[in-house]
Order: structure tokens, then sequence, then C-alpha cells
């Protein structure tokens, strides 16, 4: 079956990628699979400077799902390009460099040290990490800040694919992905992490040094799939799902509400070969399920009359 | 296809060790061993019991113990969710593994060696001095709070020179520092090789005085950690820079002077 997928200059051999901040720069999970299977490798969060993160401890395991805190802990921009990125196979994969910054102008900077990056295919912006005091999720809950950082990464990324991830911590989705879309996006991505907090009662603590942070995991799929059917709807530019995803059935539930394709997250913790085999997989499912082409199912959802 | 470093095994057994107050809070999981080249002391492996539903997600690290080619051993103390689900495991059962990860103790063949366990930090120990080419170079400390028959100390000391206490009562506690500081000021001086592993309290007792004494000295942390590969940043510690560093992949073995406790 054609698993091939292609939206807005974005070449992806089928609609796996895997999502930022849970597969580090690729390469940390190439002896566990051909990297080059996968659709696209979203790498890391990425900042102009190197940046430490938050205190420890910063993840924690919940039902169906964990809380991190990391605080876009990366090496910085020029370490990517110089170190990072020469030894993925980006003229195999997709690979997406995703970009955290603290002000529209910083987003825009960024995205200009990038713009003449041969080996990266797309720029993913982060406008809704909860897990910084600047930046973050402020921008991801403001629709005039999405439409600003978005018009400033699109003025500064040459011919690069500009892909704006969103945030479920918002009223109305559909709104912050209008205001991407009027921005200049190319496509967007969503959910990012859901607020959420654990406490500890014998310590009397909380479980993150942080206190709030970002849940993901099986536990937030329903408010993914809902928040992208709503987005889908919204906008005319392509939608990527992201949010539980844990099984192939999980991934074309996206696809079947309109997703182009699908980054996978926290179940690249479950095992760290998930994502590849997720490829075969969805392609079998697929067929048991009597789709003659991933292009005919996607969106092919049929609402009660 | 997933590469062989992340694998299916088969559980070959598990089996409660030594009598504590809560039966099974110590056991042995024996495993199918997989088809690796070889592992070094200090390494470990993430498992998850293929039949484990998604409420929880991890999977779990634990230092290898020991492995005698068919099997690979690993010694556990049910802690939580995690570790109390894997001692129900049966013979039989399969678990997803991945490793070995890390990196290891030093070896140093002819150097007075001293081996600091803090209870069940004694678990790398086993194949440390089971591969070991001068185990005679070897002694081990350990300090315990379950009865001595929860760890396999009886099996390492009949290899090397070997000492324990227990931490009954407070003042217990007080001798087992003492007795730490007078070992590792005694190694310290013969310019010998200090290697320790328990909970965090214990790593910082040894630190301290590592740095005291200018002891070469290694400390394996244990930490939370998602992936065990590097990638989710959750496990970090500090090193001596103050830069975050991931515990799965830097480390789990630090040298003392080289990280924050």
């Amino acid at each position: 079956m054609d698993m091939h997928v292609s939206f807005g200059g974005l070449d992806l051999k089928n609609p796996v990628m895997t999502a930022s901040g849970t597969f580090g720069f690729g390469m940390e999970f190439a002896p566990y699979g051909d990297l080059t299977k996968l659709g696209g490798i979203v790498a890391k969060g990425l900042s102009l400077k190197p940046r430490e993160g938050n205190p420890m401890p910063r993840i924690t395991e919940t039902p169906c799902g964990m809380l991190n805190a990391i605080g876009i802990q990366n090496p910085g921009v020029e370490y990517f390009i110089t170190k990072a990125l020469p030894y993925l196979p980006w003229k195999k994969v997709a690979v997406i460099a995703n970009l955290y910054a603290c002000d529209a102008a910083e987003f825009g900077e960024l995205a200009g040290v990038l713009a003449g990056e041969e080996g990266v295919a797309a720029l993913e912006v982060n406008v809704s990490c909860p897990n910084v005091k600047e930046g973050g999720i402020a921008f991801g809950q403001d629709p005039a800040q999405i439409a600003k950082v978005t018009e400033a990464v699109k003025k500064w990324a040459g011919n690069k694919h500009v892909m704006v991830k969103l945030s479920p911590n918002v009223t109305d989705i559909g709104v912050c992905a209008r205001a991407a879309a009027e921005g200049g996006a190319d496509s967007l991505s969503l959910i990012n992490t859901l607020s959420g907090m654990a406490v500890d009662i014998r310590k009397r603590k909380p479980c993150i040094a942080n206190v709030i942070a970002g849940l993901s995991g099986p536990a937030i799929k329903p408010v993914a799939l809902r928040c992208v059917y709503q987005a889908v709807k919204a906008v005319d530019i392509p939608v990527v799902g992201i949010g539980g995803i844990a099984s192939a059935e999980d991934a074309l539930e996206f696809i079947l509400v309109g997703a182009q394709a699908v980054q996978v997250g926290t179940a690249n913790f479950l095992r760290p070969d998930f994502a590849f085999n997720l490829v075969d997989e969805i392609e079998t499912l697929l067929g048991e399920i009597g789709a003659t082409s991933l292009d005919d199912f996607r969106g092919s959802l049929q609402l009660p009359l | 296809m997933s590469l062989r470093n992340c694998r299916t095994v088969k559980v070959l057994d598990v089996s409660p060790v030594g009598q504590s107050k809560s039966p099974g809070e110590l056991f042995e999981l024996r495993l199918q061993y997989p088809d690796w080249d070889g592992w070094k002391p200090g390494q470990f492996v993430m498992i998850r019991p293929t039949g484990w539903e998604l409420d929880l997600l991890w999977a779990r690290p634990f230092s290898i113990c020991s492995s005698d080619g068919e099997s690979l051993t690993l010694f556990i103390q049910n802690m939580g969710r995690g570790t109390s689900r894997i001692g129900k495991l049966k013979s039989g059962d399969t678990v997803t593994m991945w490793g070995p990860l890390g990196n290891s103790f030093a070896v140093e063949p002819e150097t007075p060696t001293l081996l600091l366990a803090g209870g069940i930090g004694i678990a790398p120990f086993r194949g440390y001095v089971e591969q070991h080419p001068q185990p005679e170079n070897l002694k081990l400390f350990m300090a315990h709070r379950l009865p001595l028959d929860c760890y396999p100390y009886a099996l390492l000391s009949k290899s090397v020179s070997s000492h324990c206490m227990i931490e009954e009562k407070p003042e217990d506690l007080d001798r087992i520092i003492d007795t730490m500081r007078d070992r590792i000021r005694e190694y310290a001086a013969q310019d010998g090789l200090i290697l320790s592993c328990g909970p965090t309290p214990f790593m910082r007792t040894v630190q301290r005085f590592a740095l005291e004494f200018k002891a070469r000295a290694q400390v394996s942390l244990e930490n939370r950690m998602a992936c065990g590969v590097g990638a989710c940043l959750g496990c970090v510690t500090k090193d001596g820079e103050g830069h975050h560093v991931q515990v799965c992949t830097r480390g789990p073995v630090f040298w003392a002077d080289k990280v924050e406790l």
C-alpha cells in the first residue's frame, strides 16, 4: 500500500513522525531501528543558546501517562547544525527542527539560522511548551502572538516548510489554528502536552520540582483527537496529529479525522523501536480494515446525520 | 523488525531472596539471555513486561547483576507499582528488554579496590566480582537494613574479603558512616579504587569522604528515567561544571568529583 504523504512541499515516505522531546536528535534511537524507515524525525526543541532546563525531579509517571517539565534543555542550535545534523540520514528521512524562543524576533532569528541548512526539511514552531517561564504556552494561548510568531518565522525561514505546534490548553483550538494559518503556517501540529500536576501525599510535596508540568501519553488521546478534529475543520492547511498514540489503531484514528500524518511521543518510551514498528503496523491495519489507500482513508469519518 | 538491542525475552524464574518482614521484598528475576556480545558490570537494562497494559508506561531500569551465558539475572527490590508487578511475573512470561545501557565501573586488576554497597546497591558488584581478573584485590563493605540473607552477600563473601554492618537503630548509622570514612581514607592513602552503589544518601556520604581524602571513587547513580537511551532528559544530574547530563547515557557510573549529588 502506498504510505507516502506529501503536504506543503514536505515529503514523507509514510505518516509516522517522532515527536519533539521524545526522540532526542534521532541518533539515540539508531541502535533500535532504521531511522530512514520513519516518515520524519522531529528533533528535540532548539533555542539560539544552550539551555539547562528545569531542576530535578522533572518527570513522573501517572496513570496511562507521564508528566514532564524538562524546560527545553538543549545544547543550542549551533550544536544541532554542526554535531547532530551531519550524523542524521536527512537525505533519506525528513528531519524537522523544533524551535523555541522567548519572543517573535528571537523565533525569527532562529528560523534564519536554520533556513540555509539543507538537511532540515521543515521548522516546527513550539508556541506551546507549558514548562518554560518565558514565552512557551503564553504564546500558545494568545492568537495574536501565535500569528506574530508564525509571521516572524515565515519571514526568515526561506523556503522551509513551517509547521506550528499548538497547545491544547486553550478555550478554542480553532481560533488558535486560524491564527497560525493567517500568520502563514504551512501546516499545524497538535497537541502539545496538557497542563497537569502530581503530588506525593507522604512527602507532602509536588512530584515535579516545577510543580506544574505537561501531561502526555495515552491519557490525553481523546483530547488530542478532539483538538485535531476541530483544527481540521477550522483551517485549510494540513494538520499533523499528536497525543497519546500507542498503537496503529490510535494513529489511524487521527488520520480518520483528517490528520495528514502523526507524531509519536511518549510511546517511544514504551520500547525504543516503537515508531519503527508502527510503520508496518499501520500498513497492515489499513489492509485489515479494508482501506484501499491512506489518502482515501484520510478524513473519511462519517458523522451522524 | 527491531534490531537486537531491543528484544522480547522469556522470564525463566522469579525467586524471593531471604526473609524480610515483607515477603518477596527482594527477589531475583532470571531472564533468558539476550543475544548480546557481552556486558560490563555497572551497566543496566530497561525492562517492561509485555503483559503490562498502558496504565504503567515506562520500562524500569535495573543494574545487571550477573549472567551465565544462558540467563541474565537482575536483583530487584519491591519499591513501587512497577517492581511489585515485576515480582509477580511467572516463568514463561515475556518482557521487552533493551540494553546493555550506560557505562560501567572502572576495572584496574592490580589496584586494591573497595566495593561499597548500600543495600540493593550490592547488585552490580556480583557481576563485578565474577568478571574481575584478580578478585583477590577486591574488598566488599556492605551496609544494609534488611536481614543479610536478603542480599547475595554470602555468595560474594566466598570470593572476596568482606564486611557488613546492619542499620537497625539511629546510632548504627553513625558507626556505618565512621567505618566508611575510615575505609575511604585507607584506600585513598594507597591510591586504591573505590566503587560504590546504593541509595543517594549513601552515595553522598561516599562522595563527601572521597573529596575529603582525595580518593579515586566512583558512584553509581539511580534516577527516575523514562527511556534509558538519553532522549527524555528526565534522569539528568549535574556534572562537575553544573551542566545537566543524562544519568542513563553519561552514567550511571560517575567519578565522585565529577558530579553534584
